[in-house]
């Protein structure tokens, strides 16, 4: 392991990217944080993920992984010995996958839209960000994290989108902690854990970065 | 010792539609590793209670119902197989070539099933060329993975095999309703040589839907989309 090349491709603000940066510190690997920028992609970003261009990128010993979610679980099955994510049950396996999907199909969309859109829209997706955290505080149930005691798979995949509510909420002019505060309460205790609070951006950093990206979309 | 027997039997139902193409992947994997199920067939436009009971977030097919353990999702289900009935194995042990076929799988749902099935069958005119664009990206892509290689999983079928299965059937029906051909032998002929192994593979062939029904069912999907009202 002391031989290990692990570099991560990676943008300050995407909360994929964090995902990885999570993943990571939970292990304690080093790794080589490589910031990249997407206006101007650069060669190796290019040469490692041809076919998406996107970050993050994983690249270990010079082979690459790609998708967040798809470089979690090679994380976790590579460096196997400290504090796996998922639990050892196929079953429990399963739930813990679909939770994970269930981040990405609903928390990701949802929020975009909430910067991007207008009116009827915007309101529409409010709604679908508040439904998708209801029921994700219902699959939190009584638990300290999504993994059980300690932080897990599902864990890893939504907490980064924390940094971003302050941007959705002061764009989509709502709070989230009114209609969540279960959630909210949740985020808060993973960021006392020092993995989490190292691996995830300042909010109000991600929310002038979001004003810049609304800027250059012509939204205003 | 029979009621022994009879209490330690697995039970194992699949939620489907005749026509899903991801409910097929299970029905695949189920019987590639030789586990005997019963099915379920479901009417997408009247779902039963049992189906929204056990799938109340996404009210889709397919569900596994794994004594009485459900799962949804088919890629989840797909993983849920691997790890449970270990014999013909869909993933490959080391790590960085199992990310590789999850990439593939999530590349077929995220990105080929949106510009052939979005693009391509449900537009026309400007949207329908740019649909074909984007899949001729995205085809190039599989082109270059499967090249060299018999199934995208290597010797045998794997998870990324079973998650693009459905071009192996599904797109020529396709390219006949929209008159316009996808995967052409020249343009993309490792991707049209594995179409041939895939479809006539033992379980895989014998798995397919009613080839006439299918035609009907997605001609009207497109009559449907493109707002021509009731279909002929």
């Amino acid at each position: 392991m002391a031989s290990d090349q692990v570099t991560l491709l990676d943008l300050w603000a995407s909360p994929f990217g964090m995902r990885v940066r999570l993943a990571l510190a939970e292990k304690g690997v080093k790794y080589e944080y490589s910031e990249q920028d997407l206006m101007n992609k650069g060669a190796l970003l290019l040469q490692m993920n041809p076919v998406h261009k996107k970050i993050p990128v994983l690249v270990h010993n010079g082979k690459p992984v790609c998708e967040s979610l798809i470089i979690v679980q090679y994380i976790d099955e590579v460096w196997k010995d400290k504090a796996p994510f998922l639990p050892s049950d196929p079953y429990q396996r399963a739930q813990s996958r679909f939770w994970a999907d269930f981040v990405d199909k609903k928390i990701y969309d949802f929020g975009r839209k909430i910067w991007m859109e207008k009116g009827e829209d915007q309101e529409a997706a409010k709604k679908g960000f508040i439904d998708s955290l209801k029921l994700l505080e219902g699959e939190l149930g009584d638990k300290p994290y999504f993994g059980g005691e300690t932080i897990g798979y599902v864990d890893i995949a939504l907490v980064p989108f924390y940094t971003w509510f302050y941007a959705y909420e002061t764009i989509g002019n709502f709070s989230i902690e009114a209609e969540c505060p279960k959630l909210i309460g949740y985020c808060k205790r993973c960021l006392k854990k020092e993995t989490v609070s190292k691996s995830l951006e300042d909010p109000k950093k991600v929310y002038d970065f979001v004003v810049m990206l609304r800027k250059k979309y012509g939204i205003e | 010792m029979d009621e022994m027997k009879y209490s330690m039997a697995e039970e194992i139902k699949v939620f489907r539609s005749w026509s899903s193409p991801f409910a097929l992947r299970i029905i695949w994997a189920l019987k590639l590793k030789g586990v005997e199920f019963d099915t379920i067939y479901e009417d997408l436009t009247n779902k039963s209670p049992l189906l929204l009971q056990y799938n109340p977030i996404h009210k889709k097919v397919p569900v596994l119902v794994h004594n009485g353990k459900v799962i949804c999702e088919s890629l989840v289900i797909l993983e849920y197989i691997d790890e449970t009935w270990k014999q013909n194995p869909l993933l490959p042990e080391d790590p960085h070539q199992k990310a590789n076929a999850r990439f593939w799988a999530k590349f077929g749902d995220d990105k080929v099933m949106q510009s052939i099935g979005g693009g391509v069958l449900l537009k026309e005119g400007k949207e329908q060329e740019e649909g074909f664009a984007a899949s001729m990206e995205d085809l190039k892509y599989l082109e270059e993975e499967i090249r060299g290689k018999k199934f995208f999983g290597g010797e045998t079928i794997g998870l990324a095999d079973i998650a693009l299965g459905w071009l192996a059937h599904y797109l020529d029906i396709f390219e006949e309703i929209v008159g316009l051909k996808l995967i052409d032998q020249e343009k993309f002929p490792s991707l049209a040589a594995w179409k041939q192994e895939f479809t006539n593979a033992p379980i895989i062939r014998e798995n397919w839907p009613d080839r006439d029904k299918l035609v009907t069912k997605f001609a009207a999907m497109r009559e449907a989309n493109l707002g021509k009202g009731t279909p002929k």
